[in-house]
């Protein structure tokens, strides 16, 4: 009974207005496998989830379960066949408990949640499938990975056999990811079907059995795990070969642009989490900033950016000092920051594309116009251009961007951070979310500002991405700097002790 | 098979103009019916109160618009309506909710009297005069809002709750006014202040039914058109509006933007006031606002923020109030059913965009999983 189906799609269309998301995709999904979903940003992978969760509605084809012909409305009616999805954009209600947001969305809880039966199933669901969490924490107080830990719990504890994960990894540490890679391999065990959605190779390589690549809404083809590998992948998706391994450019490194002294900043919870950090970047010099997530990466960018009060210290940028919270005096001073919320903070979801990239135009000007008098057509014709530049997917620059694909609203942040040729780039998670494509073009974007001689700082979860961009790396660990090292994969042992707390033996 | 209500995940375009159309006929539908029966027990025999019902509506739709004099009151009504509407729409696109129309109105208008009576006594050109008193009484509106604006922006305080509790204290302050200090010794008692002297009269036409207010709330209306769509405040407006954090992220000083948006909302308010002064009323009086300012809120809204559709709107909802004074006069309906008219065609636009978010989907029953 292994080959038995227990989902398949056929000839699955969808079109938004401007974009065929979907065009006759066709996938079966057959019990205890993980079938992975690749593809660009854009090609419709979520929109496809979307319709199988009955978040959409999909212009054409149907659906079976088991082979029986299924319509699914919504997604209270997709739990109900089984079918479980995690989305890219979490949604749990933050001021409440782990265990009320499980139990939110249930249909039969009764009037009365007995919260005690809930908390210990809970309990027991994470221990059973490795995932830990406190089922009396308030979910505001969680990272996002413990986040999407519940997402994932809050589906089992409904039953579904049918778990849908939309790049679930993408905001994980290595560790979690670990974690949720063995959880995946228990369920699938136990005869649940997993469709896991990702952008790194490596982990759809390691974890699924099958994989169905799209491109442009269409299906490029399925192929066995055995009887593919990396470079076979990126062709299929891309329809070329992807260099992420360029050389980097030697650039004659100038001045120290951005000075940091003696740096102290707290986090939300009121806690010290930038311990009396300092640092230096030259012009011409990326420096790259390894550490666990939560170590203070978030602080000391926000910090750095004027979104954050500093408690002490002094950061300098190009010989003068930054005052405390100022980000308009930053940005015109050529400070760009890519957060790693794009959704939260870098982007207005109900503003248009051309909107989004003109939104720091009072202060730093992409077009020359008067604040009297915008030129719209001016604007709209610089929106294109970036749009095309950055190889952007969407119907036109007037689509808000709510609608964009992950990837594609990441790529709207960094055209306009890139563009207006910054002296210091802080860039936090630059590649989240972005397929393999995009990676090369955000790497090449990167170096090239480097050496027009940008001064940036690198705030990356991957070791990898740090070494191949860096010219030096920094571990950082509660807030401080452990030490330095070249960005060499000889030195990994090395930052993983620093990464733990472990300081730099001197030299 | 089942029937469920489920959220609509998208709304579609035209449901702007279907919904509060539908809304309408809706609220028309169950007046009528409220009518019918307020004529049976009038004229004591249903085909009589039919009769009736038919002519009534005929007259409270068609008066307010397909003759001159309805058409002049129904101006009249607009203006104080869209300035108070386009206030608000200044406000509104950054999501910070003015209730406080009413006040900010009030207070021009007092503000305005008081200048018209006492401060600019002996202004002579009318010119000077319309101009000085439009500007205290946009001041005046504009402090109003300043309250609210220092307490949202410095204690993080509500604008809601303030800018509605102020309406109240300006309705009182005004009726200090004119049952007190400034009331007409020549007023034989009513609760008024002295006539406005001329040279503090809009210009007006057709005897006097019409005054040149129309003209500064279309203005006032173009003036906001162009900031909205072609300024860096109006850009950065949407901003603020949109995405708070995102505001911040862009350098947008959000207190600033703030403190200008409910300032700006009370000026343009408060102009209304000053102009109802100097356009209609020529005097200040107890009252002289049926909740101008609370329906202006529903104004803005159907308008969708947008200051030409206010003007637009503005004018619909003076027609209906027209309308109704129309009923009231003629078929000496009681102020109580006119009001339950008003409240039920507000209820039923709300009602209707609450009902609209919302589809009935029709669900197959799920099969048994093995
Ligand atoms: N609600 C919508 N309205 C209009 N267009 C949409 C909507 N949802 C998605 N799209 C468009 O459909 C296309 C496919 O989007 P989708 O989100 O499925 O991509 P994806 O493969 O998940 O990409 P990513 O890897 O970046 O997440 C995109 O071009 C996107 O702009
Ligand atoms: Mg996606």
């Amino acid at each position: 009974m292994e080959d038995f189906p227990v989902l398949e799609m056929k000839h699955i269309s969808k079109s938004f207005p401007g974009v065929m998301a979907n065009d006759d995709i066709s996938l079966q999904l057959k019990k205890g496998e993980v079938h992975a979903l690749l593809g660009e940003n854009g090609a419709g992978k979520t929109t496809l989830m979307n319709i199988l969760f009955g978040i959409y509605h999909a212009d054409r084809g149907e659906v079976f379960i088991n082979n029986g012909k299924v319509s699914i409305t919504s997604p209270s009616h997709a739990l109900k066949y089984g079918i479980g999805m995690v989305q890219q954009h979490f949604t749990l209600v933050p001021s409440f408990t782990v265990a009320e947001n499980v139990v939110l969305g249930l249909k039969d809880f009764g009037f009365v949640i007995k919260t005690k039966t809930v908390e210990s199933k809970i309990k027991e669901l994470s221990e059973a499938y490795g995932l830990p969490v406190n089922p009396r924490a308030r979910v505001w107080t969680l990272s996002v990975g413990e986040r999407q830990r519940i997402e994932i719990l809050k589906l089992l504890y409904t039953g579904a056999g049918i778990i849908i994960l939309d790049e679930p990894t993408a905001v994980l540490t290595p560790q979690e990811s670990d974690m949720l890679f063995k959880a995946i391999r228990k369920l699938v065990s136990e005869g649940s079907s997993v469709i896991f959605i990702s952008h790194k190779l490596d982990e759809v390589l390691a974890i699924s059995d099958r994989i169905t690549v799209l491109r442009g809404g269409k299906v490029v083809g399925t192929v066995e795990r055995e009887k593919i590998d990396r470079r076979g992948l990126v062709r299929m998706m891309v329809g070329r070969d992807v260099l992420l391994d360029q050389e980097k450019p030697v650039v004659e490194t100038g001045r120290a642009i951005l000075k940091i002294e003696n740096l102290n900043v707290k986090n939300d919870k009121d806690l010290m989490s930038v311990r009396d950090l300092s640092l230096e970047i030259r012009s011409g010099e990326i420096l790259g900033i390894a550490g666990v997530a939560g170590n203070g990466q978030r602080e000391l960018a926000e910090a750095i950016y004027g979104l954050r009060k500093k408690v002490s210290g002094r950061i300098e940028l190009d010989g003068h000092e930054l005052r405390q919270g100022n980000v308009a005096e930053r940005i015109r001073a050529g400070l760009s920051f890519i957060p790693q919320d794009r959704k939260t903070m870098a982007t207005c979801p109900n503003l248009s594309v051309m909107s989004n990239l003109f939104m720091k135009n009072s202060i730093c000007e992409l077009v020359h116009c008067s604040p009297w008098k915008l030129d719209g057509r001016r604007m709209h014709s610089k929106a294109d251009e970036l749009i095309g530049e950055f190889s952007i997917s969407t119907p036109s620059a007037k689509t808000e961007v709510r609608y964009l694909s992950g990837g594609n609203l990441q790529k709207v942040v960094l055209a306009r951070e890139l563009s207006n040729e910054p002296k210091v780039i802080i860039a936090e998670h630059p590649t989240r979310g972005l397929d393999i494509g995009a990676m090369e073009f955000v790497y090449k974007s990167l170096l090239s500002q480097k050496e027009r001689g940008a001064a940036i700082l690198l705030l990356a979860g991957e070791l990898y991405e740090i070494f191949r961009l860096s010219d030096r790396v920094a571990v950082i660990y509660e807030g401080q700097i452990m030490g330095y090292t070249p960005p060499d994969p000889s030195y990994i042992e090395e930052i993983g002790f620093m990464m733990a707390g472990a300081r730099q033996e001197d030299h | 098979m089942k029937i469920r209500i489920e959220k609509r995940l998208e709304i579609p375009r035209y449901a702007g103009i279907i919904v509060p159309v539908i809304s309408v006929a809706v609220a028309l539908l169950i007046m009528g019916i409220i009518l019918l029966v307020f004529f049976v027990g009038r004229l004591g025999n249903l085909s009589s109160a039919f009769r009736e019902t038919v002519e009534a509506y005929k007259e409270m739709l068609t008066w307010p618009f397909a003759n001159r004099y309805g058409l002049f009151s129904t101006f009249m009504r607009m203006v104080p309506l869209a300035f108070v509407a386009l206030g608000l729409s200044f406000a509104y696109r950054m999501k910070i909710w003015n209730i406080g129309g009413e006040g900010q109105l009030y207070m021009g208008a007092m503000v305005s009297t008081w200048g018209a009576l006492f401060l600019f006594k002996d202004v002579k050109s009318p010119l000077i005069m319309i101009v000085l008193l439009s500007i205290v009484g946009a001041a005046a509106g504009a402090a109003w809002a300043l309250i609210p604006a220092l307490m949202k922006a410095f204690a993080r305080t509500d604008e809601i709750v303030v800018t509605l509790m102020l309406n109240y204290v300006a309705i009182f302050w005004v009726d200090y006014l004119v049952y007190g200090p400034w009331k007409d010794p020549k007023g034989y008692g009513f609760p008024g202040t002295a006539p406005f002297p001329d040279q503090a009269r809009l210009p007006s036409f057709f005897d006097d039914e019409f005054h040149i207010g129309v003209f500064i709330a279309l203005a006032v209306a173009v003036l906001l058109q162009y900031i909205y769509r072609k300024t860096g405040w109006g850009f950065n407006s949407q901003i603020v509006g949109d995405n708070l954090l995102a505001a911040r992220y862009s350098g947008i000083n959000v207190r600033n933007y703030t403190i200008i948006a409910l300032v700006v909302s009370g000026a343009i308010a408060g102009l209304g006031g000053a102009v109802q002064m100097m356009g209609v009323q020529h005097r200040l009086q107890h009252g002289f606002s049926p909740g101008y300012g609370y329906t202006a809120i529903i104004v803005a809204w159907l308008a969708k923020l947008n200051p030409l559709a206010i003007l637009l709107v503005s004018f619909l909802f003076g027609g209906l109030l027209v309308g109704n004074d129309q009923l009231q006069m003629f078929y000496k309906l009681p102020m109580a059913l006119i009001s339950v008219f008003q409240g039920l065609v507000l209820f039923c636009l709300l009602g209707g965009e609450a009902v609209s978010k919302y589809r009935l989907a029709i669900v197959k029953e799920v099969p048994e999983n093995e």
